[in-house]
């Protein structure tokens, strides 16, 4: 074909995709709708959640794993768009990064050796590290099908992302739950779960969203 | 330079609020533009230059299917430089998986660069055989014979919006096959 007739072609189809920020706020509530429907079939509400929301605990990790989402979000709204430095944002991550360290320092300052070793470990791992990928499997695949719509010049870089930013949200919402509250619980096995979903999704960005 | 990139961006504006006259304008402002740079670039890493032109119309294809992504409050010179060397990566990527023949052996079969110069891409058209029927009907009736989405509805019996939807899709489709070949 001439590049002459391809380009009256391309002029006239006017049809314009959505752009990517448009897609991820309409298909990312449906990820999460999808989300809280597979919490409450398989999970509920842990039965202290109002008096723990009073602590200092239960709220840090909400903190962590929200603004962890958030930062991801912003950087892989950048990461789409051609052209367009992410690195900027990236400093962002430094927040939920700050959180974290914050409350470990405090559990290693303020409580006894004793009780860290229990903390780490906690009582329900196992079930942290299935249930965080599972809370922000439907999330990530929400993420990644409104994330097509842009043009990523480094796919596998932005399916991380969008992997990081399903991963807190899926940790956030298995927070409602999870009855383990130290820090380094939270870093250790929220971070193995958000780790699994941030691998999964460079492994599937790198192919559904190059372009 | 930078009044080259502002002009451009303007046309671009104007494409995205809906001026295809603009579009077309601008379209046909970015395919020498791309030509010599693809060129420059393809000589600099001593890859053949008779695939100048397949980079070209993937480059086109992609600025087409992907404009959205630019903000017309940005600067287009970074978003359209972005693009078109991910296209000319991509397409020398996928060339070095694949065993390259001196082009001397076909020399003789060739057709001689300069008959058409710079304006034909033989891998576009592969690739458009492949397309399903529908598509690649109207993409011909409306790219090669220049006719208009309602002249090409009448002429293949669908509506014009139909017409619209599969002039879109085999455009993507293309694009697609263009970007996963072997």
């Amino acid at each position: 074909m001439r590049t002459d007739d391809l380009i009256r072609g391309l002029a006239a189809d006017e049809k314009r995709e959505t752009s990517p920020g448009r897609a991820v706020a309409l298909l990312l509530p449906a990820g999460l709708a999808v989300a809280v429907l597979l919490f409450s079939l398989l999970l509920r509400v842990r039965p202290d959640f109002l008096p723990m929301l009073a602590t200092p605990w239960l709220p840090f990790k909400f903190a962590v794993t929200l603004s962890l989402a958030v930062a991801a979000l912003l950087i892989v709204s950048r990461l789409v768009r051609p052209g367009v430095r992410a690195g900027p944002v990236a400093v962002s991550l430094l927040v939920p990064c700050g959180m974290l360290a914050l409350g470990i320092a405090a559990v290693l300052g303020l409580t006894p050796p004793e009780t860290w070793g229990p903390g780490l470990v906690g009582h329900y791992a196992r079930y942290c590290v299935v249930f965080v990928p599972l809370m922000g499997a439907p999330i990530l695949a929400a993420l990644l099908l409104a994330l097509r719509k842009g043009a990523p010049t480094r796919p596998g870089l932005a399916g991380a992302c969008a992997g990081l930013a399903a991963g807190g949200l899926g940790a956030a919402l298995y927070a409602f739950h999870c009855t383990d509250d130290s820090p380094l619980f939270v870093l250790t096995w929220y971070g193995i779960g958000i780790a699994a979903l941030t691998a999964a999704g460079a492994l599937i960005g790198r192919r559904v969203l190059a372009w | 330079m930078i009044d080259r990139e502002e002009a451009w961006a303007s046309l671009m504006r104007s494409s995205l609020a809906g001026d295809q006259a603009a579009y077309q304008t601008l379209l046909r402002a970015l395919a020498p533009a791309l030509r010599a740079s693809v060129r420059r670039r393809l000589a600099g890493m001593g890859q053949p230059l008779e695939e100048c032109e397949d980079i070209v119309q993937e480059t086109l294809l992609a600025i087409h299917l992907k404009r959205h992504t630019w903000r017309t409050s940005d600067p287009f010179g970074p978003w359209l430089f972005t693009v078109a060397r991910n296209k000319l990566i991509d397409h020398v990527r996928k060339r070095g998986r694949r065993i390259e023949i001196p082009i001397e052996d076909f020399a003789d079969i060739l057709p001689a660069a300069e008959e058409r110069p710079g304006a034909d891409s033989a891998e576009v058209d592969r690739h458009l055989a492949q397309l399903p029927a529908k598509q690649r009907a109207i993409l011909k009736t409306v790219a090669v014979e220049g006719a208009s989405v309602g002249d090409a509805a009448r002429q293949h019996g669908m509506t014009p919006g139909a017409v619209r939807v599969a002039l879109h899709r085999g455009f993507a489709s293309l694009a697609a096959r263009l970007r996963t070949e072997e």
